[in-house]
């Protein structure tokens, strides 16, 4: 059988996947909006989180298929569509991937004509980061009775806990921003979109609270990060 | 919480997650059938072994910490379908904020859910159609005009995310803020692997915060 990296049986395997997880999705929405409506929460509200986190979605979307286009060079387009899919992240794949290659002398500016290496990529990309998925399987249930002693012990101390964890990982993620300010003046450019998105954040918070332009609520996220993103263009230009 | 909601979403997270397993280790399976291509074993574990090491860490950790910020659903939902750090898990806290929910109580749960869902369905349809659409699409993602907005979209998410929760809780956010930037500075090298150190802030806001729920200043 002639090998290929954009084969149409890959195409087929993940097509398949890919319906998968959207069937997977489709469930869990439902199944969510179902108890939401039982809990009180209005079809309204329901409705503006669909929305809001679809337009949220878009523009990271659109990275995640930079990132297929980045792996297609050199193992055509269903096997990167497909890992980064289902499971992946592009800072995960790409070194799995170029680590295997590398391991067999493989070049990375060509489609791999191999079908050994190939398969040998295509298991150390689903191997490599698999046992995550092990552990939801069989310790999620563990790890979220003990998250329910916090919350029903002490239930103040249990939103304290929550609002840390969410800390933890925005200080991480700003804390980051900051990594390049040796540099120089380019340096800065990722702290300066911070500080665009969040002065549109604030002004979106003005709006919504003293204006009371509520519909903003589901939305000022995605418009504060659209919005930074568009500046970035020319904050580059000037900083870069 | 109620019981039985709670029974059923692990019951059929579980056996979604477990049928993802299954597809998962059938794709590079059937790979190696169709083309009867088994690859050296030494190949895959030299790859597996540039890699293993850090990622089986990450995962777990990630587990770990991020599986009670999503609430159930959300974990079973978002953990097949990837891309954590940079969005799915901004989206849930996002959905949570703007629906006014707490993310211990079960309304969070399915906000939380819904928005992962949501998320994750938009973000499919997207890659699909810009797979199929690759040959009109690639010279205008690829061009240098739009590179830096995409080069930027962290500092635009968590510039937005980041002014609501650090506003909302400064005392809390400031000791791991401060350590965070100070790392980031002293070890730049460090930002590939921020993964790794999501936990260690977590860790570092929760000893702090404990401190000041039990001197009353929470």
């Amino acid at each position: 059988m002639d090998f290929s990296v954009n084969s149409g049986f890959l195409y087929a395997v993940t097509a398949l996947v890919v319906v998968f997880v959207l069937a997977q999705s489709a469930f869990f929405l439902v199944k969510a909006a179902r108890r939401a409506r039982q809990l009180g929460i209005t079809g309204q509200t329901i409705r503006k989180t669909v929305l809001s986190s679809a337009l949220f979605s878009v523009a990271p979307a659109v990275a995640i298929l930079l990132g297929v286009i980045t792996l297609s060079k050199f193992l055509g387009l269903p096997l990167p569509w497909l890992r980064l899919s289902v499971l992946g992240a592009l800072t995960y794949e790409l070194p799995a991937a170029t680590t295997t290659a590398t391991a067999m002398n493989l070049s990375l500016s060509q489609p791999i004509a191999d079908a050994r290496a190939f398969s040998a990529i295509a298991w150390v990309m689903t191997l490599g980061i698999i046992p995550g998925i092990f552990l939801v399987l069989f310790g999620l249930k563990k790890i979220q009775g003990g998250v329910m002693s916090i919350k029903t012990k002490d239930p103040k101390w249990g939103n304290i806990f929550m609002d840390s964890m969410f800390l933890g990982m925005i200080s991480a993620f700003v804390g980051m921003l900051f990594a390049d300010i040796r540099s120089g003046v380019p340096g800065l450019i990722p702290i300066v979109v911070a500080l665009i998105s969040a002065a549109i954040m604030g002004v979106c918070g003005i709006l919504i609270k003293k204006c009371n332009v509520r519909w903003l609520e589901q939305y000022a996220l995605p418009i504060s990060m659209l919005g930074a993103m568009a500046a970035s263009i020319p904050v580059t230009m000037l900083m870069g | 919480m109620n019981r039985s909601y709670q029974d059923s979403v692990h019951l059929y997270g579980r056996v979604w997650t477990a049928t993802a397993i299954f597809l998962l280790l059938m794709v590079p399976t059937s790979i190696c059938v169709r083309y009867n291509a088994w690859p050296e074993a030494q190949y895959v574990l030299k790859g597996l072994l540039g890699v293993a090491p850090i990622y089986w860490t990450v995962c777990i950790i990630e587990v770990l910490t991020y599986a009670p910020m999503l609430g159930t659903g959300g974990t079973y939902l978002s953990f097949v379908t990837g891309n954590l750090t940079n969005l799915k898990v901004p989206c849930a806290l996002n959905a949570m904020e703007a629906a006014g929910v707490k993310a211990t109580s079960e309304e969070g749960e399915v906000i939380s859910t819904i928005a992962i869902a949501a998320s994750s369905i938009v973000t499919t349809l997207v890659i699909a159609a810009g797979v199929l659409m690759l040959g009109y699409l690639q010279p205008i993602l690829e061009s240098p005009a739009l590179a830096p907005a995409f080069a930027n979209i962290l500092p635009a998410l968590f510039g937005g995310l980041g002014v609501v929760y650090i506003s909302k809780n400064p005392k809390i956010a400031l000791a791991p803020l401060a350590f965070m930037v100070i790392l980031f500075l002293l070890a730049p090298s460090l930002s590939s692997s921020v993964g790794i150190l999501v936990p260690v802030g977590a860790l570092i806001a929760i000893g702090v915060s404990r401190v000041l729920y039990k001197k009353n200043m929470l």
